[in-house]
């Protein structure tokens, strides 16, 4: 009985205590820089894409919503097609741990509704962004040993030049 | 005379089929209150057009009834629980003078034959539904009610002894000195206890008890006529709130302000409290709401009975 009535007064209580509702529209929830949200393909420094099309994110979603076809221009490798349904993304940010090149990253923005289904598959050019995202100096053919046009081997960052097989000096 | 007689007859379920449609609103606000978040607020000022646009969608809805229903019975039975609980607030003195159907002189046994004819509805829809989550609720409801309103007219009794009359107009006059409430409270408690359960309101919700039974008696209904079940158990609790009032809160009584303002404020409190009961009770187990009954609150109401009838007799021999 007397448990009862002080349950009654603890519950009526409650009407001075603060609403844990955050009033969305209005009010924006706070999302942390590393909130796994919509995701975006970066590019590097120079403006080109970052990504290589080398399908290891296509092979870490666990929801295969990630489809992809390689083209090579010049010794550098792009994606012809870049296509992610985001009807099927569970946002589990596995693609962006898998990517060598740091080209694919989610981002803090899931306000992504759409009324017809179609409209949630992001082609390149959805997906594409003009930055360079979290990684701001990151270019993966400065780092890389491969050698593209205006970079011959042995150029790169931390690179030493290549051995000359054919000289006999130590 | 007839004329004026006609709009009551027209007005009143009007009236009180919004002030129950209201109601969804309003315990949806205070639950929302109670449990620190905002419930409905975006329909209209507040939310408060929330429950107009439930009205019309409900309205809309398709009116199922199941092929293997006794489909008479069970057309009936929302219609009975409305049409009790409708009729019951006709005796309820709202001031001094007014009351929808003036001063009936056996007022308060008309609304407790109401409140039994209530039990029909239920009892009814769960038997006329042929299925065993609704048949089980409506079991449920019978059992609750019988034994609920054994107690009911008993905690009564109390108040009838001390009025002298059944009528509700007198029973408020002689609450001139002091509110029923302190001579009475052993009656009030148990009388509360009863209108909860009777009305099958939360922490008695029983017949419903969804984690059990689906939805309970009303499992197989839908479109309004399980719109009229929803506002038939809002309006019980209305008349309840207003029961309570004008048996133990001194009806329309109160200083400054005018006696239907003072009317509105208790029944508005009473109703209140009800919300609240839902936000802060769990529901009981069945063998423990009939522990509660007849174990507790049968032997509460005839000491209760007792005392008063002995008081009573000392003063008149004095």
């Amino acid at each position: 009985m007397f448990n009862t009535l002080r349950t009654l007064f603890l519950t009526a209580l409650h009407a001075f205590h603060r609403r844990a509702t955050v009033q969305y529209p209005e009010q924006q929830p706070y999302l942390p820089p590393r909130y796994r949200g919509r995701i975006i393909l970066s590019r590097d420094p120079d403006g080109e894409e970052r990504c290589v099309a080398c399908n290891l994110c296509a092979v870490a979603c666990p929801v295969d919503c990630i489809s992809l076809q390689k083209t090579e221009t010049d010794g550098r490798w792009r994606p012809e097609y870049f296509r992610i349904n985001f009807s099927r993304c569970i946002f589990c940010g596995f693609c962006e741990e898998a990517c060598p090149t740091y080209a694919i990253q989610l981002t803090p923005d899931f306000e992504m509704g759409e009324y017809a289904r179609p409209n949630l598959v992001y082609e390149k050019e959805d997906l594409l962004i003009s930055g360079t995202g979290k990684y701001p100096d990151y270019s993966f053919y400065n780092v890389t040993g491969i050698p593209i046009p205006g970079k011959e081997r042995g150029a790169s960052e931390r690179e030493r030049p290549p051995i000359d097989l054919h000289s006999l000096l130590p | 005379m007839t004329s004026s007689a006609l709009l009551t007859i027209i007005l009143t379920p009007l009236l009180l089929l919004a002030l129950a449609t209201l109601l969804t609103w309003v315990e949806r606000r205070l639950l929302g209150l109670w449990q620190d978040r905002y419930g409905p607020n975006r329909v209209g000022p507040g939310g408060l057009f929330q429950a107009v646009a439930d009205g019309i969608k409900i309205l809309f809805k398709q009116d199922w009834i199941p092929p293997f229903a006794d489909r008479g019975v069970f057309i009936l039975a929302p219609a009975i629980g409305m049409m009790t609980v409708l009729l019951s607030f006709a005796v309820i003195p709202f001031t001094m003078g007014t009351g929808i159907a003036g001063d009936l002189n056996v007022g308060l046994l008309f609304i407790l034959a109401m409140m039994g004819l209530g039990v029909y509805a239920v009892v009814l829809a769960g038997w006329s539904s042929n299925s065993k989550f609704a048949l089980l609720g409506g079991m449920r409801a019978a059992a609750q009610m019988i034994s609920y309103e054994v107690f009911m007219g008993l905690s009564l009794l109390g108040v009838v002894m001390m009025a002298g009359s059944f009528s509700l107009h007198d029973i408020v006059a002689a609450q001139a000195g002091l509110w029923f409430i302190i001579p009475q409270c052993l009656g009030f408690g148990v009388f509360l206890l009863a209108g909860i359960a009777e009305t099958h309101r939360l922490p008695f919700d029983l017949p419903e008890g969804e984690n059990e039974l689906g939805a309970g008696f009303h499992t197989e209904y839908s479109g309004m006529k399980f719109g009229m079940f929803f506002i038939a158990e809002y309006a019980g609790i209305v008349l309840v709130s207003c029961l309570v009032t004008t048996l133990y809160l001194g009806g329309w009584r109160g200083p400054l302000l005018p006696p239907a303002v003072w009317f509105l404020l208790k029944t508005g409190g009473m109703v209140a409290f009800f919300i609240l009961l839902r936000a802060g009770l769990p529901r009981p187990r069945y063998d423990q709401l009939m522990a509660l009954g007849w174990k507790v609150l049968l032997p509460l109401s005839l000491l209760n009975v007792m005392a008063t009838g002995t008081i009573l007799m000392l003063r008149a021999s004095l």
